[in-house]
């Protein structure tokens, strides 16, 4: 698979109520905000909040998914802004840009109700 | 209070982390992946790889050992209570397979204060165990009120 300029690449995923536990085994990032609700409301978040990194793999999954496998992605770049929340829906959308030698850049981000929870997400991916 | 500058350039002791096939799967599972690449032996052998593939931001799990350290680094004084991630950058190498051994290093790249906040720039550069690079990270962290 080739990716066109032009071209968009889009993933939709709900993290479920318990994403953030199986995330934390999973990575190694136990952070009490993510997996213990009073601590998180302690702390004045409106609850646990889905790991950030959690969400950049759903942008990389995009990304190799729409370029054809993990091979292809070469650089993935983003800023973290705002909190994921559990049990909402994100959508991450991506633009193909004009070939830049090797590879071809995608610009995306992650949305979750009209919060960009991912700005300025650059890809990089084997052509 | 502004921001300790000394850590900068500060190198930190080298990890090594030994991937493992469930790890990958549980992982894999984690973020919601479903390419048989990091689930099946078999049809990673189909394509080539030695085992299942790590997904590329496996890389959390192999190099966040390194950067941890630093976090809780007292020469470096981070605020870990008051630290949000900033921004990420990961630039890859060859594929990280199940029998893989990644070493990873550390070093602290910037330290600086912008409108009241630290910022904490964090490199790694891992490698398997041929020497191949896998993956460069490039981790800031932010500390409310440490500026």
């Amino acid at each position: 698979m080739s990716l066109e300029a032009g071209q968009a690449i889009e993933l939709t995923v709900t993290p479920d109520r318990y994403v953030t536990v199986r995330y934390a085994g999973a990575s190694g990032d136990f952070n009490p905000i993510h997996i213990d609700e009073d601590f998180a409301r302690q702390v004045g978040l409106p609850g646990r909040i889905v790991h950030g990194l959690w969400t950049m793999a759903q942008v990389a999954r995009a990304h190799c998914d729409a370029a054809g496998g993990p091979e292809k992605l070469k650089r993935l770049s983003v800023e973290f802004r705002g909190m994921g929340r559990l049990e909402e829906e994100i959508v991450v959308r991506g633009t193909v840009q004009a070939p830049s030698g090797e590879v071809s850049v995608v610009h995306s981000e992650a949305v979750q109700g009209g919060r960009r929870i991912i700005r300025n997400a650059v890809a990089e991916l084997a052509r | 209070m502004a921001v300790n500058t000394e850590a900068i350039g500060k190198m930190f002791a080298p990890t090594t982390y030994a991937v493992g096939r469930e790890k990958v799967r549980e992982y894999a599972a984690a973020v919601g992946e479903t390419n048989p690449l990091y689930f099946d032996p078999e049809a990673a052998r189909g394509a080539g790889y030695a085992d299942v593939v790590a997904p590329p931001m496996f890389a959390v799990v192999y190099a966040s050992r390194s950067v941890v350290p630093a976090l809780f680094d007292p020469e470096i004084g981070i605020d870990f209570a008051m630290m949000v991630h900033g921004a990420q950058d990961f630039r890859w190498g060859e594929l990280v397979v199940a029998g893989d051994e990644i070493t990873t290093t550390a070093r602290v790249s910037d330290i600086s204060e912008r409108a009241g906040m630290g910022f904490y720039v964090f490199e790694t550069e891992s490698r398997n165990q041929r020497g191949d690079p896998v993956c460069a990270g490039v981790w800031t962290n932010i500390v409310r009120g440490a500026g």
